[in-house]
């Protein structure tokens, strides 16, 4: 009977339908958009290393005009890796990892490329910043310190360099000083800002003797904790260990950047933002409820007589009351699961810059709320039309 | 409804009802102080001019009204102490209706139309099925039962309006102007099926203001002013219809 109700007006129930299709799509969509840009950026933090902090030279409270007289204070040196080493003072340390960070070209038989990162670090990189090798070997500790002339690449720069020829062994040239290939990381693809695998990666001691020279400092530490509870003990101690010869004017003249818990809080921002996106699509959604609403007064009034009809053959209360509660309800599921449609589709596309991720709950949530708003808001009519008295019901023209 | 232990019971009686619209000063009195015993197997014509309470009563018998004053009991059973729920039984299993204006369920088929009442009645569909179909035979309507009301004639609309007020056995079939909205020649077809399921058994109340429709019936009575004015048996309770058509008498056994 509500089938029949739905389908006697085909036009009007497509459009009442539209109402929540859309709701369902929009809250599917945008906790989908939200939803992905927090795995972009936990994607972020797990590329990072999740345990690390970083070290950078340069304070926040430098005036402009000391430049020259600043970098002399801020350089961070081999020293002070050694001094972060110190397991007293450090205990919850667990390695620390200097890196150098230059721009090299580098050339292969006739291919010519320039990596967008190359850096001069020591072999607790791999583990630090989660850089594993995918073929041959990352720089070993004997290569460390004997200077050894030999590279690591990421698979953008293989690409490159070689195409398809497999690179291990081969000797490319670095502004043009010849390095050895001993390594091929595994890809990581873009953590959304830059390309992870375009990096060169030789031993710190190498680069500083060949490529940056040895004065110029170290672009950065990175300081892996024990665990990832252990992050914020280790970013004081080393800022305790470090304060006492990086002060000038009082103030630090190094940053600590603790990414992962930067990012953390970026994602909650964006759990913020996901929850307002979801709520501006759950008030279409209670939009849509209206419109079935309305529709359905104006069902029940163009069938009052037939309800009077109903009611003489002995139709109850409840018979009555349950064919228009079937009818919302089973309008706002047909509109629901042309929303779910819409919007599983819909999250295939990038959405500003956001790869949507469907979340599973959100499609059950939206799908649930919409037929709840249709029997909400079905309710009122379907008593109204169930309250008529028959006499009167019978008489309406 | 095939066992009626009690049968010495009048099918309906009315013990001085009233019914007014309104109240106080402005109250009117549609019915005033009615007895009405109407006997099983009976065929009642109830005659009136607009405004003598002709629709009254028959709102009130059909249980889609309650008396203000007075007591009407349906097989003994007193409706007036009923609530809705019990009131949408009754007329559900003991009462079928015929409109004036038909008032068929639009877009909906014949078939469908004569198997609401039983789907109301919690009917299992096979069996519902059936019954509805022997219903649309016995007014002479199966060939159009897949039909919706808006493909029938007038004449046709009715017979399938008679054949879902007989579907669930009613004690009483009540018309309300039965014939009002047809010609005289589907009018007179119609008051042969409804002399005809007199002739099966059934109770007829039925309402009309046309003398030669209320001569088919056994028993007529004449409202004025809300008031029993004329009670005359034209033919005795247990005879044939006195208008029955001679060649049908062989088609009763059918209906």
């Amino acid at each position: 009977m509500a089938v029949q109700g739905v389908l006697s007006n085909r036009l009007r129930s497509l459009l009442t339908m539209l109402g929540i299709t859309i709701g369902v799509a929009a809250v599917i969509i945008l906790v989908a958009v939200g939803h992905g840009s927090a795995v972009t950026v936990s994607n972020r933090i797990e590329a990072l290393g999740t345990n690390v902090v970083t070290i950078q030279p340069g304070g926040f409270g430098f005036g402009r005009g000391s430049g020259g007289f600043r970098s002399s204070f801020t350089r961070l040196t081999t020293k002070d890796v050694k001094a972060l080493q110190d397991p007293t003072a450090a205990p919850d340390i667990k390695s620390v990892t200097p890196v150098v960070s230059g721009s090299v070209t580098a050339t292969f038989g006739a291919a010519s490329y320039s990596p967008s990162q190359f850096v001069g670090t020591t072999p607790s990189y791999e583990e630090a910043r989660k850089s594993p090798v995918e073929a041959g070997t990352f720089i070993t500790p004997q290569e460390e310190s004997q200077h050894a002339r030999v590279v690591v690449l990421g698979q953008t720069v293989v690409l490159n360099l070689f195409g398809s020829a497999n690179p291990l062994g081969q000797t490319i040239k670095l502004n043009g000083i010849s390095f050895t290939v001993v390594g091929v990381l595994v890809p990581k693809g873009t953590n959304g800002i830059q390309d992870q695998d375009d990096i060169a990666i030789a031993p710190l001691t190498t680069t500083q003797d060949l490529i940056t020279g040895v004065t110029s400092g170290l672009s950065q530490i990175i300081i892996e904790a024990k665990s990832s509870h252990q992050v914020n003990a280790a970013e004081a101690e080393a800022t305790s260990i470090l304060t006492p010869t990086h002060t000038s004017n009082g103030s630090a003249n190094f940053r600590v950047l603790n990414q992962a818990s930067l990012l953390q809080t970026s994602a909650s921002t964006n759990h913020v933002f996901t929850v307002l996106l979801a709520a501006v699509a759950a008030i279409s959604l209670l939009v849509g409820g209206i419109g079935v609403m309305n529709i359905m007064l104006v069902t029940v009034t163009e069938r009052t007589r037939e309800i009077g009809i109903r009611k003489a053959l002995g139709a109850r209360r409840t018979d009555i009351l349950g064919q228009f509660l079937t009818e919302s309800v089973l309008l706002s599921v047909c509109g629901g699961l042309l929303g779910v449609a819409a919007g599983l589709i819909g999250s295939r596309f990038k959405i500003v810059g956001v790869q949507p991720v469907v979340e599973s709950y959100s499609v059950l949530l939206a799908l649930a709320v919409g037929v709840a708003v249709g029997l909400f808001f079905g309710i009122y009519p379907a008593n109204r039309a169930a309250s008529l008295r028959p006499i009167e019901a019978l008489r309406y023209e | 409804m095939s066992s009626r232990p009690r049968r010495r019971r009048p099918t309906l009686a009315l013990e001085g009802v009233s019914k007014s619209y309104g109240a106080g000063e402005i109250a009117v009195r549609a019915l005033r102080d009615v007895d009405l015993v109407v006997e099983r197997g009976d065929f009642v014509a109830v005659m009136g001019s607009s405004g003598s309470g002709k629709s009254t009563l028959m709102n009130l018998i059909g249980c889609l009204d309650a008396p203000t004053e007075g007591r009407y009991l349906l097989e003994g059973i007193d409706v007036s102490q009923l609530d809705d729920f019990e009131l949408a039984f009754i007329r559900n299993r003991k009462i079928g209706f015929v409109f004036q204006s038909y008032n068929l369920v639009p877009r909906t088929s014949a078939l469908r139309n004569v198997e609401l009442p039983l789907i109301y009645a919690r009917v299992p569909k096979h069996e519902r099925r059936q019954l509805a179909e022997a219903a649309l035979v016995a007014v002479g309507v199966e060939d159009r039962m897949h039909h919706l009301p808006s493909e029938l004639s007038g004449g046709q609309q009715q017979r399938v309006a008679i054949a879902r007020a007989i579907v669930t056995e009613p004690a009483i079939v009540l018309g309300d102007e039965p014939t009002g909205n047809l010609d005289s020649v589907s009018g007179g077809e119609v008051m042969q099926i409804f002399s005809r399921l007199n002739i099966a058994g059934r109770t007829i109340v039925m309402i009309t203001h046309e003398a030669e429709i209320a001569a088919y019936a056994k028993r007529v009575i004449h409202l004025v002013d809300g008031r029993i004015d004329s009670d005359r048996r034209t033919a005795p309770l247990t005879a044939l219809p006195p208008l029955l058509a001679p060649d049908d008498v062989s088609k009763t056994e059918s209906a």
